[in-house]
């Protein structure tokens, strides 16, 4: 009833017990400890849960564990740091202090580094734009719009 | 201990007496208990840093622990930007108590910090002198928010995120359309879930959330629900609370104008607090063992109101039950938070001694969360010579705060569904010396001759309302200063000047001028762009703050900037209350430009995202802040900006094409409505 599914997750090889349509931010967040994808909507239409499917920023509500086990690999807000150094985004993000609840900016974090990767250096209005599917409600976007240019910007 | 105290304590010292109260030392580390809770504002940060002064510590030196019933003290609600004039003060006497029965920081830290673990929990705090204010250090400084690390870095930090061993998943089935009753409820047998029924309460515990999620949906398919209470026409809200019976809230009456020159009314809509999460709790009941207490996780903002409300509704006593706080999502004011803990408690009856954390749906957090009132107010002027001479402000609108314990109701939402229920009673408004809640800023700070004020708060209503962010005075604040400009300009006068003609309060007049010239006032502008200001001091008795905006209309309203300016007296944390003051401006462009709660007769419909938008990233204007420097004491930020960012865009709107827009929001249809209006 529930067949194991193996998926590569932040470059590591995992195996889960759970059904082909389980979301993968259920999967995530309950089988294997990652809590930094959030839940917002379960509707894919707030960005809280946004993951890396094969470098591109997807919700984890709306993706089926089984088309991440057929992706070449989900990176989360977790593996968005190397070697326990933090992205360039998050950095950008903490030094302006780019958030408030906070509970939006790892979603954002995730879409943020994958516009970096196809723009190192993006305008505010290319931030803007990239980040029309994140929701924010505290209102901290134009900070957060901000920490990305300076992302991009950084050498 | 037991000398008389030799100097007044602080209100929140008095109430909570005890130094183990407040301070512990776990580990060689000063831990802080607040019974303020952060709520994404960062106000753990700023007691942090008031906290590390108080006790002559560096900031990295002390941490904040979580709000809890048990252990802690009881600071009332986390609300109406209160929490440094109510905390601070209480923080820095006990630091001035810790010093003088330690002598102080001398030496190294570690034993200073042996020294305060020496201190008896008993200490009496309102029976020491306290040692001398100590020098600020940390306060004044823009320190990093404490929280943040664990926030952008993905960790685990919201209630949300607990897992602790055994943990079960619950889900509530909420009834279709409010006031609805479940008539009957299909036999179910969802694998891996237990069903929980309890009158028109249904729900769901499982081990596995995706079972639960799906046992959920099924659930929904096998309820018959009664017809529900029948909602106003919201096409017409203005007259439907103006109709019906009302409690008259007489705030001032001087006489008001004997004539009138000039009127005008202006409308808000129900607005949601849309929080980017949904609301969660986690509760775990007690296997039965003296001494086994029911634990209630929340991000409430009052854990002592919530546990006494779940202690009643549930017929326990207030010892019987333990709330602590976790953080979540971004609060407004009163949301599901309440609620959500109690639909865990729920849950967790049915399966004693294992954890069960309750997560709302997108749409239940959208439809069944707490509503901020939609709300009208008509304004009469009398203008002689060029100056106003009389002033009139009447106010409809529901209540504004229907918190657990109001109205002597536990007033969550839940008690209300049970078998033998508890009816969550019609908001009412927090008292008018707390600021009221339909008349909150609905007294002009100008000098406009006699003046009457009047709110008639609706008294009954098939939707629930009750405290977000600013309450009534956003609709106040909104119709007193659009009045202001309509006034300004039949006198023929600029709003600026005609505004500071009508100002005598000297720090109101500075934040005013300092708004123009940083917003560029006077300057020109391209085509359909328009320039607009707003003001007010929050609650009549904090916060001076003055809006300018700016913006662009063509097929509808871009707000292209921002500049506020604000007097919050003494700063604690700069760039965090500047934070809280364009997340205030931002938050309220949203309001004004974007937001309305959607229903038909019988059920909200603005039940997602796409069907209650909200401010996205390209719409964001840019916001420019200044802080007054003063050494006054501290009044809140966080609700300062709301009244005075709607004003200033709906002026912006009318100096950009000459049309008053006078209901909100100012969509693409409210724009041609009025312009259809003038013609």
């Amino acid at each position: 009833m529930r067949p194991s599914i193996r998926l590569s997750v932040n470059g590591e090889s995992v195996e889960v017990a759970a059904r082909e349509d389980t979301p993968l931010l259920t999967v995530l967040r309950n089988e294997l400890g990652l809590v930094g994808s959030r839940f917002g909507c379960g509707q894919g239409l707030c960005g809280a849960c946004f993951v890396l499917l094969d470098g591109v920023a997807v919700p984890a509500c709306q993706t089926p564990v089984s088309q991440a086990s057929a992706s070449s690999g989900v990176v989360t807000v977790e593996g968005l740091s190397q070697c326990g150094t933090p992205h360039a985004v998050q950095t950008a993000i903490l030094d302006g202090q780019a958030a408030q609840c906070g509970f939006c900016i790892s979603g954002i974090a995730v879409r943020a580094a994958a516009l970096l990767t196809t723009n190192p250096s993006p305008s505010a209005e290319e931030v803007a734009g990239a980040l029309e599917r994140n929701l924010c409600r505290c209102g901290v976007h134009r900070r957060i719009i901000d920490a990305v240019v300076a992302a991009g910007s950084a050498p | 201990m037991t000398s008389a105290p030799l100097v007044s304590a602080p209100p929140h010292i008095a109430a909570n007496p005890s130094l183990g109260t407040w301070l512990s030392v776990v580990d060689g580390v000063v831990v802080v208990h607040v019974g303020k809770v952060e709520l994404g504002q960062g106000i753990l940060t700023a007691l942090a840093q008031v906290a590390a002064d108080a006790l002559g510590l560096p900031v990295a030196a002390v941490r904040m622990r979580a709000a809890h019933t048990a252990d802690g003290p009881d600071e009332g609600l986390t609300a109406g930007s209160l929490s440094v004039l109510q905390a601070g003060p209480a923080l820095r006497h006990v630091g001035a108590v810790v010093r003088a029965l330690t002598d102080g920081p001398r030496g190294d830290l570690t034993s200073y910090v042996a020294r305060i673990a020496q201190l008896d929990p008993a200490t009496d705090l309102c029976a020491v002198t306290p040692a001398p204010a100590a020098p600020a250090a940390a306060v004044g400084h823009s320190e990093p928010r404490l929280d943040l690390p664990d926030k952008v870095l993905g960790r685990s930090r919201y209630l949300a995120d607990l897992r602790p061993d055994g943990l079960l998943h619950g889900r509530v089935l909420r009834p279709v359309t409010p006031g609805a009753t479940l008539l009957a409820l299909a036999a179910l047998d969802p694998p891996g879930v237990e069903v929980v029924r309890d009158g028109s309460f249904v729900g769901v515990v499982g081990a596995r959330e995706a079972d639960v999620d799906v046992a959920l949906s099924r659930l929904a398919g096998a309820a018959t629900w009664s017809d529900g209470a029948e909602l106003p026409d919201e096409d017409d809200l203005s007259a439907w609370l103006r109709a019906g019976a009302h409690e008259e809230i007489a705030v001032l009456d001087e006489g008001g104008p004997v004539a009138s020159t000039h009127r005008a009314s202006y409308f808000k809509p129900f607005l949601a607090h849309a929080s980017i999460a949904p609301s969660c709790g986690m509760a775990r009941w007690p296997t039965g063992p003296i001494g086994d207490r029911l634990h209630v996780w929340s991000h409430s903002q009052g854990i002592h109101a919530l546990r006494d409300a779940i202690a009643a509704a549930l017929g326990l006593s207030d010892e019987g039950v333990t709330v602590e706080h976790v953080e979540n999502a971004g609060c407004y004011g009163h949301n599901a938070a309440d609620d959500a803990a109690f639909d865990a408690v729920l849950l967790a009856r049915s399966v004693p001694g294992r954890p069960v954390l309750l997560r709302w749906s997108r749409s239940d957090e959208l439809t069944w969360g707490p509503l901020s009132s939609a709300m009208t107010a008509t304004l009469a002027a009398n203008m002689v010579d060029g100056r106003i001479g009389g002033w009139s402000h009447d106010v409809w609108s529901l209540g504004h705060s229907s918190r657990p314990g109001y109205s002597g109701a536990p007033g969550i939402l839940a008690a209300g569904h049970l078998r033998v229920p508890s009816p969550v009673p019609p908001p009412t408004d927090p008292p008018l010396a707390a600021g009221g809640g339909t008349t909150r800023n609905s007294v002009p700070i100008y000098t406009v001759g006699p003046r009457r004020v009047t709110g008639h708060r609706r008294t009954s209503t098939p939707l629930r309302t009750s405290a977000m962010r600013a309450l009534g005075a956003y609709l106040n604040v909104f119709a007193i200063e659009s009045f202001m400009d309509e006034l300004a300009l039949s006198a023929g006068v600029d709003p600026v000047a005609f505004r500071l003609a009508h100002l005598g309060d000297p720090r109101a007049a500075h934040v005013v001028r300092r708004a123009a010239d940083l917003g560029g006032w006077g300057r020109t502008l391209p085509d359909q762009s328009g320039r607009g200001i707003g003001f007010a001091r929050y609650k009549d008795e904090g916060a001076w703050c003055a809006v300018v905006a700016e913006v662009a209309v063509d097929h509808e309203v871009h707000v292209r900037r921002l500049t506020v300016v604000a007097d919050i007296g003494q700063v604690v944390n700069p760039d965090g209350a500047r934070n809280q003051l364009e997340g205030g401006a931002t938050q309220a462009t949203s309001w004004t430009t974007t937001e309305r709660v959607r229903f038909d007769r019988l059920r909200l419909t603005s039940d997602d995202w796409e069907t209650y938008p909200i401010l996205g990233f390209a719409a964001a204007p840019p916001v420019s802040v200044e802080l007054v420097d003063s050494t006054a004491p501290s009044v809140g930020a966080g609700e300062a900006a709301q009244g005075p960012t709607a004003a200033a865009i709906a002026n912006a709107v009318h100096h950009a094409l000459g049309v008053r827009v006078r209901d909100l929001p100012l969509t693409t249809d409210a724009v041609v409505r009025a312009i259809e209006a003038t013609r």
